[in-house]
């Protein structure tokens, strides 16, 4: 919104400076969004009457003109304008003056412009005569006359002539742009904005004059309206007689600019100040164009076809709420008018609309029609009914001031059911509550009485009733706000909460910041990727065609194809952050994320998508490989408390390399074997397709999977009192003998005094045979109670040594 | 005898004097008192001699003996000392040499600010809840008073997932959940990505994070918000932080406010990162509206309470200086580790 600050001075006393006006305005809850002033960078511009016009000697396109400025003599300027006039009055940039240009045709000058008097093609000219744009005016608010052309000051100015324009023209003045919430439609006007401006300076808020003088004749006589629909909740229209279509006075253009609105004519322009002065759209027919002087407000047909006023023909809904007379459509009600109904040169009688439509009504047809205008925006974020008749009085009474028309007897009104505002019971105590504050009843009614309210009742009980302009007040606890902005909210105290509560974080939670610290710990940079995922990428990760990576929660309005579902793995937006650091230099990472994955819901459609977290882990660089990423594994789920686990080489899933690839298995708390992710080298075509020249490595687990099981109760063991005895074992096996599977014959031959397994040597070449190598593990045997002896150690372990023998053709090397 | 013994004593000084390592000082103590040594031989031909002599020549010998074990171990103390000042010059390092690569990771810094707020509440007895990214319509506008003509709901804003469900495009879709879910009075902070139809660009990005915080009690005034709020400021932005309330509108909150902090790059005095203001707006709040307390059903006359919604990325940007929300989604390393 818009808002003049001299203008905004007809309605209420502003004393303070501009800058001083709009902190206030924002405390008490209109948010600025700029505030500019006008009128600067002028001087020695000054108001001049072409006297005399003549052609250039030596050029076609431009005029030599006589200006007179007053006691300042007259001036001889050129100019290549054409819509100069002799009796015109005009700017003349003298000799020497500072504009801000931009000069016409020409980019903007920071510091704009001097002009100085020099010879156009040979002839003596002292000066320039400026265009809006060049005063720093807008192209589009330039008035319609002046537009691409000199600015033509309307009316007569032979008092002035001489005068700096700044002066004479009051140029100077603020631009206040407001950013009006949608629960604030009232605050889209000037007396809407007087009014909060009112009631945060403690001033008093001036109505416009309203009351026109009796004429001869009366609007009944000349109009009928019939309103057929619902959606259509007040129809006022008044009627005006011998119109004269001329230039608005200059006190009224400069208003509109201000607002930003270019100045066309009178009728157009009345209409334009009033609905900025009011927020109440308004509407203006020529007569002739409403057959049977009858207007009927009705629902279309579908499929009715009608021309608006940009020349377009549009198809109708059956419903678009429409304006019709005695005969057809002359109007899209709320929204635009027909192209046959305007007021053109030679309208003599008018008739003015002043309505209210349903916002909802006006919002489908301005969306099926695909036509927004300054009007059907305002109807959708709601009119108050009551401002119809002040708004059609209002234009009469400006018709009345500017002498351009005879304004007939009163209105035609339909209004079947009036609004009324809902009086709300608002208890001094409970605001004070919510506040926190001791504001007395007294204080809180002064409030309410600036915003124009009515309060009644008693001691804590008020009953408040606000004007009906003011649409968002329907319970109590707006008028908390009322109160609160107005004490202003800064005035109330800081404190906190004295509710004693405890702090709860769940599992995950806690586990997602253990993770974090502990992978962070081994060198691993936490990243996070958007939630989305596409087909496309999974093919680049090798994901089959058919599984159930691809079982995606799709969404209705992507806004490209790369984010049309939700991601259901983490990996492939893993590698687009390996192949990117590759791709820009970086020599070496190791990163991790914890991440949602979303899965649709397969039994139930309504229900939401399955959402649960991940863990991605992605390393390239020196010293990174299988193992190393094998070591972070194991070790962040050992401090997660899973610890029981076994990798199982997995050569079918094309991620990853297929002869380095495991499945990460462990027992869940029921004992239940589970799968917690997958781990390897990431397949050399997947790399390619990232752009990764390196040998990379990933891990993606599946962390809710991870908390579920996680069971961190730590008992203290006592430390061994007794020595162990160690025993190695090097033996020769088939090349395909897993090391996994050679532990775990181990541990199953082995009584309770085996401690610890650990594997410290695979060696392959001399001395031992093609297809085979030697395995070397070191075993540990202690008894918790006593020292063991060579006998009870030699008895395990060569029942070891058998089942090596015997469970996997182990050739036990003698040491 | 006595003679013999002080020429022992002499003699063994005068090597201990030339010695210079400790294979020397072993050689000169085996020479006088190793098995066939010369104090040892003087010693061993004591018994010869009558016992008056024999004590005499007993007392002067051990006098002796001590005598070269004080001096034995005098130089042997020199010559480790000496050895090992030898070690310390030979193995002397460059200490400006660079350090071996020890790495730290780095968290990410939308979970370094994450952190930061829920470290600053989490001492005031605040919880975390989380609610799910993809969300019903009425958790994310209907509960939350939010008009049926609300622009956030249409589909140029919302992304969608089918007519009743949305990916969330705030953090407030939980505040409902919350509501059902948690027993009365508590204070909750809600940390989560969000989701919006935005065209990626410097400053917009589709994905980004929110924690919403939300206090239900018997006694929540807004004075206790404006006082959560600037204790966070000061926390997060420094001590000298001002806060700023002003006015403003969302459905889910009665009277809403937005809050700005006193621009931490200039203090106040107006500079670029504040736009010339002096201030910076941080976050959007206000005294949770009846209507989503109903929603959750709880008792509006009973309790009140308040609720905040504030970007995640929005104050990395500002409390680090960085220029492109893209930086934060690109997850260069070289980027991330800045954040150590």
């Amino acid at each position: 919104m818009l808002v003049s600050l001299e203008w905004l001075k007809d309605y209420t006393d502003v004393n303070v400076s501009a800058k001083e006006f709009c902190d206030s305005m924002i405390m008490s809850g209109s948010n600025l969004e700029t505030c500019e002033e006008l009128g600067t960078g002028i001087s020695g511009v000054k108001v001049g009457r072409i006297d005399k016009i003549e052609k250039h000697p030596d050029a076609d396109k431009l005029v030599v003109c006589q200006i007179n400025l007053g006691k300042e003599g007259t001036v001889q300027i050129v100019t290549g304008a054409t819509n100069v006039y002799e009796g015109a009055y005009v700017p003349v940039a003298t000799d020497n003056s500072h504009i801000p240009g931009p000069l016409h045709g020409q980019p903007k000058v920071e510091g704009g412009v001097t002009i100085t008097k020099g010879k156009l093609r040979g002839v003596e000219s002292e000066g320039m005569l400026c265009g809006p744009q060049e005063l720093g005016y807008e192209d589009k608010i330039a008035p319609m006359v002046s537009k691409d052309g000199i600015w033509l000051f309307p009316g007569n100015w032979d008092d002035h002539l001489g005068e700096e324009v700044t002066e004479a023209l009051g140029l100077h003045d603020y631009k206040i742009d407001f950013e009006i919430t949608p629960n604030r439609p009232d605050c889209l006007s000037m007396l809407g904005m007087a009014r909060e401006a009112a009631a945060t300076f403690n001033t008093k808020l001036r109505y416009p004059e309203l009351d026109c003088e009796k004429t001869d004749e009366n609007a009944a006589d000349y109009i009928s309206v019939e309103v057929k629909s619902d959606l259509c909740k007040r129809y006022t229209a008044r009627v005006i007689k011998d119109v004269k279509i001329e230039q608005s006075p200059w006190w009224l253009q400069k208003r509109l600019m201000a607002a930003g609105m270019r100045p066309i004519n009178n009728m157009v322009d009345i209409t334009n100040f009033v609905m900025l002065e009011y927020g109440q759209p308004l509407h203006a027919f020529d007569i002739r164009s409403i057959a049977g002087n009858k207007i009927i407000v009705d629902t279309a047909n579908a499929g009715d076809k009608f021309t608006t006023l940009d020349g377009n023909e549009r198809e109708l809904f059956e419903d678009t709420l429409m304006i019709n007379d005695a005969e057809k459509p002359i109007a899209v009600a709320g929204v635009m008018g027909g192209l046959d109904s305007e007021i053109v040169e030679d309208t003599n009688t008018v008739v003015i609309e002043s309505a209210t439509f349903l916002g909802s009504s006006v919002r489908m047809t301005s969306k099926k029609l695909g036509l927004r205008t300054e009007a059907s925006g305002r109807y959708e974020k709601g009119i108050d009914p009551n401002l119809c008749e002040a708004a059609a009085d209002r234009v009469c009474k400006l018709v009345e001031m500017l002498g351009c028309g005879k304004v007939l007897n009163g209105s035609v009104d339909v209004y079947k059911k009036p609004e009324t505002a809902p009086t709300v019971l608002a208890r001094v105590s409970r605001i004070n509550k919510v506040l926190g504050t001791d504001i007395s009843r007294e204080q809180m009614v002064e409030y309410f009485h600036r915003l124009e309210m009515k309060v009644e009742g008693e001691g804590d009980d008020m009953y408040v009733t606000p004007p009906t302009v003011r649409q968002d007040l329907l319970e109590e606890v707006d008028y908390v706000e009322e109160v609160a902005r107005l004490y202003g909210y800064n005035n109330l105290p800081n404190t906190l909460p004295e509710v004693a509560t405890t702090g709860e974080f769940s599992k995950s939670w806690i586990l997602r910041d253990m993770t974090r610290d502990i992978l962070c710990g081994m060198g691993a940079n936490e990243i996070q990727t958007f939630s989305f995922s596409n087909n496309k990428i999974l093919d680049a990760v090798g994901v089959d065609a058919d599984s159930w990576e691809r079982n995606f929660v799709e969404i209705i309005n992507p806004m490209g194809e790369d984010t049309a579902a939700m991601r259901t793995i983490l990996m492939p937006s893993m590698l687009e952050v390996l192949g990117r650091n590759y791709s820009r230099g970086v020599e070496k990472v190791r990163a991790y994320e914890i991440g949602i994955t979303f899965m649709k819901n397969l039994m139930i459609e309504s229900a939401l998508p399955f959402e649960s977290r991940n863990l991605a882990i992605g390393t390239y660089g020196k010293d990174e490989d299988f193992f190393t990423l094998k070591g972070m594994i194991v070790t962040l789920l050992e401090k997660l408390a899973i610890t029981d686990l076994k990798f199982v080489a997995e050569s079918e899933y094309r991620t990853y390399h297929p002869g380095r690839c495991a499945r990460i298995i462990t027992k869940d708390q029921f004992g239940e074997e589970v799968e917690l992710g997958i781990m390897g080298e990431i397949h050399p075509d997947v790399c390619e397709n990232f752009g990764l020249g390196v040998r990379a490595y990933g891990a993606e687990l599946f962390f809710d999977l991870i908390v579920e099981i996680s069971n961190k109760e730590i008992q203290y063991k006592q430390l061994p009192k007794h020595p162990a005895s160690s025993r190695d074992i090097a033996m020769i096996v088939k090349e395909d003998v897993l090391v996994g599977d050679m532990e775990d014959v181990i541990r199953g031959a082995a009584n309770d005094l085996l401690k610890d397994v650990k594997l410290f040597d695979v060696y392959r070449g001399e001395q031992v045979a093609e297809g085979c190598k030697s395995v070397a593990f070191s075993l540990t045997y202690r008894h918790d109670d006593r020292t063991l002896t060579d006998e009870e150690v030699d008895k395990a372990h060569s029942a070891i040594v058998e089942a090596l023998k015997e469970k996997i053709g182990a050739m036990i090397r003698e040491s | 005898m006595q003679e013999r013994l002080n020429s022992v004593l002499e003699e063994a000084k005068a090597q201990l004097l030339k010695a210079t390592s400790m294979a020397d000082t072993e050689e000169i103590r085996v020479k006088v008192l190793g098995k066939k040594g010369q104090l040892t031989e003087i010693l061993r031909s004591m018994g010869k001699l009558a016992p008056e002599e024999k004590k005499a020549l007993g007392m002067a010998a051990n006098k002796v003996k001590a005598e070269f074990e004080e001096l034995l171990k005098e130089k042997v103390t020199e010559i480790k000392a000496a050895a090992k000042e030898a070690k310390f010059k030979a193995e002397k390092i460059d200490v400006t040499e660079p350090a071996k690569e020890v790495t730290y990771g780095v968290k990410h810094p939308v979970t370094q600010v994450i952190d930061e707020v829920v470290g600053i509440f989490r001492s005031m007895g605040y919880s975390v809840y989380e609610g799910p990214d993809i969300d019903t319509v009425y958790n994310t506008f209907d509960a939350l008073n939010s008009p049926e003509t609300h622009p956030a709901r249409d589909l140029t804003d919302t992304f969608y997932v089918s007519k009743d469900v949305c990916l969330r495009p705030h953090t407030s879709s939980c505040e409902v959940r919350a509501e059902k879910e948690l027993s009365l009075p508590y204070k909750v902070l809600m940390p989560g990505a969000c989701y919006r139809c935005d065209t990626p660009d410097a400053t917009h990005s589709h994905t980004f994070h929110q924690i919403e915080m939300m206090v239900i009690g018997e006694d929540i005034t807004m004075a206790d918000l404006k006082g959560s709020l600037d204790h966070m400021a000061k926390k997060l932005f420094g001590p000298e932080t001002r806060t700023k309330f002003r006015p403003h509108h969302f459905p889910f909150t009665e009277p809403s406010a937005e809050m700005d902090v006193s621009c931490f790059k200039c203090g106040g005095k107006g500079c670029p990162v504040c736009k010339g203001s002096g201030w910076i707006e941080i976050l959007g709040c206000g005294m949770t509206h009846p209507h989503v307390h109903r929603a959750g059903g709880i008792d509006t006359e009973k309790y009140t309470g308040f609720a905040v919604g504030m970007g995640v990325e929005r104050i990395a940007m500002l409390k680090y200086g960085i220029d492109d929300i893209r930086l934060l989604t690109e997850n260069d390393m070289r980027f991330i580790n800045q954040f150590k």
